[in-house]
C-alpha cells in the first residue's frame, strides 16, 4: 500500500521503531527525578517530562513516547494523546531556528502577516514546514500574550517583540 | 482620571525581581501580618475587600475561598492560572516576569486562607518560557529566605510552589481544563457539578485564582479591605491592569483604579487612533467580549457596566480597530483561533467553530451568499450554552456582535464581492495554506 503519510513519523507502519531506543542523559535523569518529587502522581509528572524530552531532542519521537509512558507507567496511548493535544509539543523534526509569527488580531493589525508571507518567500518554505537544510522552521502560532508590543515573533524560546519585515531580515542574519 | 502605580509600584525598579528589592519596597511583610491572622479572618478580610476575579468571569475571591469545605477528606489545592492566553491580553505576563514575588506572597497568603496542603502550582502558559525561569529563580530566593517551605516564619504553617508549565492550549486557562492538565492529561474541560472547590485537582477541593488576584491579595493585608474599595465604585473595586493594543498609538499595559472610562484610556492615555484614521470597534475584554461602536464606548471598564453594555469586561484586553480593518476579516481571524483552541470534547463548539471560520473565510473571499450573515447567526445559536465550558460562548461574541453592528459591511462583502474601499489587506488571501 502506498505510503499516505511520507512526513509522518507516526505512520503506522513505523511505529514504533524498535531498532532506536532513546533514553535520557544522566543530567536530564537527575531533573527527571527532582520532577518526580514536585507531584504528588506519576502521571502529572508527564507534562514536565515531555518538555524535558523535547528540550534534548528537539521533538517528541514515537520512541520518545514510548520510552516516557515506560517512565511513568503510561500507555503510548495516553502519552501520544497528551502530546497531540498540545500544540508546543513537536511531532516532527524542526529546524534549529523555530520562527513562530503570531498572526492573531491585534499582531494581524500590526501587520504580522507581512512578516510572515515575507520568511516563507524568503526562506522558500511552505507555511508550517522546515527549509531543506533544516535551519529554519516557520509557522504561524495563535496569540502569544505580547499583544502591546505585537508583532511578536517567537524563536525557540524568546520572544521578539516590536518587529517588522527589515527587523525580521536583521534578525535572521543573526540566526546562523 | 490618572493612571495609577499600586500593583504596577516595583515593575520600574532597576533588578525589580529579586527578593532584596521587593523586601526594601515593603515586600513579605503582608505574610508576617497575614500568619498573625486566623486564616478565617483573612479569608473575611479579602471578602470585605470586595475584590473580583481578574481572570475573566469577575467572580468574588473571598466568597471563593469560603466555598473550599473544612474537614474535606483530602487535602486541599491552591493553583495559580497564569495561562494567560486570551487575545489582547498580556497583563500577567508583566507581573510575573517584572515583579514575581508579589506573585509569590500573594500565593502564600491564599494558600494559609484556604488551609492549602504544602505544595502549590502556578499553571504558567509554556510559551512564557521566561517568565518561567524568573519565577523559578524568584522561588528559590525566597526559599532561601525562608518564606516557602517547612513552618514558615515559626508558624508552623508549610507551603511551597512549583512552576508548572503548559504546553500551548487556550483551554487549559478555563479552571477545570487547567486542572486536568496540571495532573497530566488532555487539557478538556470538565463537567460542573462537582466544582473544584468541592473536587478539583487530585480530587482534592480546589482554588484557581488568576495572577492579577493573587497580586492584590498582599496589598489588600498591608492596606486593609477598606483602602482597597477607595479604588473604583462599590462591588467593581480595587487597582486594575488593562491592557490595550491594536491600532492605538501608545499601546501597552495601564493600571487605573478599576472603572477607568474607555474613551478616556483610548484617547487621552494611549494617544487615540494610530495614523489619525477613525475608530470602528473596540473589543473591550478579549477576543471573546462582543465588540463595542464607536459610540458606545462612553462608559466605565468595570465588570458590571461593560456588562450593562452587552458585552463584558473579561481579562480587560481591550482591542482597538480603526477604519482600516475590514470586520469580517477581523472575526475570521478571531473564529480561526477559536476553532483552533476548542478541545474537541463536545460536537457543537468542535464543529460549530470551524463552520464559523470557513463561512466568514468565505464572505471575506468574496464568495459569500445572500443568506451567511443570517447563518452565521443561527449557527451561532447552535454553539452559545451547548458545550461543557464557555469556549463555545466566547467564540461567538465577536461573531454574533459584528453580524448586528456591521450587518451593512457583511452585505456589502456578499454584494460586491469585495471589502469596504477604505479597508487595508491585512493578510494576502493568496497565501499558501499551511499543510497540517
Amino acid at each position: 500500500m502506498a505510503d499516505l503519510h511520507p512526513d509522518n513519523p507516526y505512520a503506522p507502519d513505523r511505529f514504533p521503531d524498535a531498532s532506536k531506543p532513546v533514553e535520557f542523559p544522566p543530567e536530564a535523569k537527575k531533573k527527571f527525578d527532582y520532577i518526580l518529587t514536585r507531584y504528588p502522581t506519576k502521571e502529572a509528572c508527564l507534562l514536565p517530562t515531555l518538555h524535558l524530552a523535547q528540550e534534548i531532542w528537539g521533538w517528541i519521537s514515537p520512541e520518545a513516547v514510548l520510552y516516557i509512558g515506560g517512565l511513568l507507567d503510561l500507555s503510548p496511548a495516553t502519552v501520544f494523546g497528551v502530546v497531540s493535544f498540545y500544540n508546543m509539543y513537536n511531532q516532527k523534526p524542526v529546524g534549529k531556528y523555530h520562527l513562530q509569527v503570531c498572526t492573531n488580531l491585534s499582531c494581524m493589525v500590526r501587520r504580522a502577516y507581512d512578516i510572515y508571507d515575507h520568511l516563507c518567500e524568503k526562506l522558500d518554505v511552505n507555511p508550517g514546514a522546515t527549509t531543506k537544510d533544516g535551519r529554519y522552521t516557520v509557522v504561524e502560532v495563535e496569540c502569544l500574550g505580547s499583544c502591546g508590543t505585537a508583532p511578536v515573533v517567537q524563536v525557540n524560546n524568546d520572544y521578539h517583540e516590536n518587529m517588522d519585515v527589515s527587523k525580521m531580515d536583521t534578525l535572521l542574519a543573526e540566526l546562523k | 482620571m490618572d493612571p495609577i502605580k499600586v500593583l504596577t509600584a516595583n515593575i520600574d525598579k532597576p533588578n525589580s525581581t529579586s527578593i532584596d528589592v521587593y523586601i526594601d519596597g515593603g515586600g513579605y511583610k503582608a505574610i508576617e501580618t497575614a500568619l498573625k491572622m486566623k486564616p478565617e479572618e483573612v479569608t473575611q478580610l479579602v471578602k470585605d475587600s470586595e475584590m473580583r476575579g481578574r481572570g475573566g468571569a469577575g467572580f468574588p475571591t473571598g466568597m471563593k475561598w469560603s466555598f473550599v469545605p473544612k474537614n474535606a477528606p483530602k487535602p486541599t489545592w491552591l493553583l495559580c492560572n497564569a495561562d494567560e492566553s486570551e487575545p489582547g491580553t498580556f497583563k500577567d505576563r508583566v507581573i510575573m516576569e517584572k515583579d514575581p514575588h508579589l506573585l509569590i506572597e500573594g500565593m502564600i497568603i491564599a494558600g494559609y486562607a484556604i488551609g492549602s496542603n504544602p505544595m502549590s502550582y502556578i499553571y504558567i502558559r509554556g510559551e512564557f518560557y521566561y517568565g518561567a525561569t524568573v519565577l523559578d529563580k524568584a522561588l528559590d530566593e525566597a526559599r532561601a529566605k525562608g518564606y516557602l517551605g517547612k513552618n514558615i516564619l515559626g508558624s508552623g504553617f508549610d507551603f511551597d510552589i512549583t512552576v508548572a508549565r503548559g504546553a500551548g492550549a487556550y483551554i487549559c486557562g478555563e479552571e477545570t481544563g487547567l486542572i486536568e492538565s496540571v495532573e497530566g492529561h488532555r487539557g478538556q474541560p470538565r463537567v460542573k457539578p462537582p466544582f473544584p472547590a468541592v473536587i478539583g485537582v487530585f480530587g482534592g477541593p480546589t482554588v484557581v485564582n488568576n495572577v492579577e488576584t493573587l497580586a492584590c491579595v498582599p496589598l489588600i493585608i498591608n492596606n486593609g479591605a477598606d483602602w482597597f474599595k477607595s479604588f473604583g465604585s462599590p462591588k467593581n473595586t480595587g487597582p486594575k491592569l488593562y491592557c490595550v493594543s491594536g491600532c492605538v498609538r501608545k499601546p501597552g499595559v495601564y493600571e487605573f483604579p478599576m472603572g477607568i472610562n474607555l474613551k478616556e484610556l483610548i484617547y487621552d492615555h494611549c494617544g487615540g487612533i494610530l495614523g489619525d484614521r477613525k475608530l470602528k470597534a473596540v473589543i473591550p475584554g478579549g477576543a471573546s467580549a462582543p465588540m463595542l461602536l464607536p459610540d458606545e464606548i462612553d462608559l466605565p471598564l468595570n465588570f458590571d457596566a461593560v456588562m450593562k453594555a452587552g458585552s463584558m469586561l473579561g481579562s480587560a484586553g481591550i482591542i482597538v480597530l480603526d477604519d482600516s480593518v475590514c470586520i469580517v476579516d477581523a472575526v475570521w481571524r478571531l473564529s480561526k483561533f477559536f476553532a483552533h483552541e476548542s478541545c474537541g470534547q463536545c460536537t457543537p463548539c468542535r464543529e460549530g467553530t470551524n463552520w464559523l471560520e470557513s463561512v466568514l473565510d468565505r464572505i471575506e473571499r468574496g464568495e459569500g451568499r445572500p443568506q451567511d450573515a443570517d447563518l452565521l447567526l443561527s449557527m451561532s445559536d447552535n454553539i452559545g450554552g451547548k458545550s461543557l465550558c464557555a469556549l463555545g460562548d466566547a467564540a461567538i461574541g465577536p461573531v454574533i456582535s459584528s453580524v448586528k453592528k456591521f450587518r451593512d459591511e457583511y452585505l456589502h462583502h456578499i454584494e460586491h464581492k469585495s471589502c469596504l474601499p477604505e479597508t487595508v489587506r491585512y493578510r494576502r488571501l493568496d497565501a499558501p495554506v499551511a499543510a497540517h
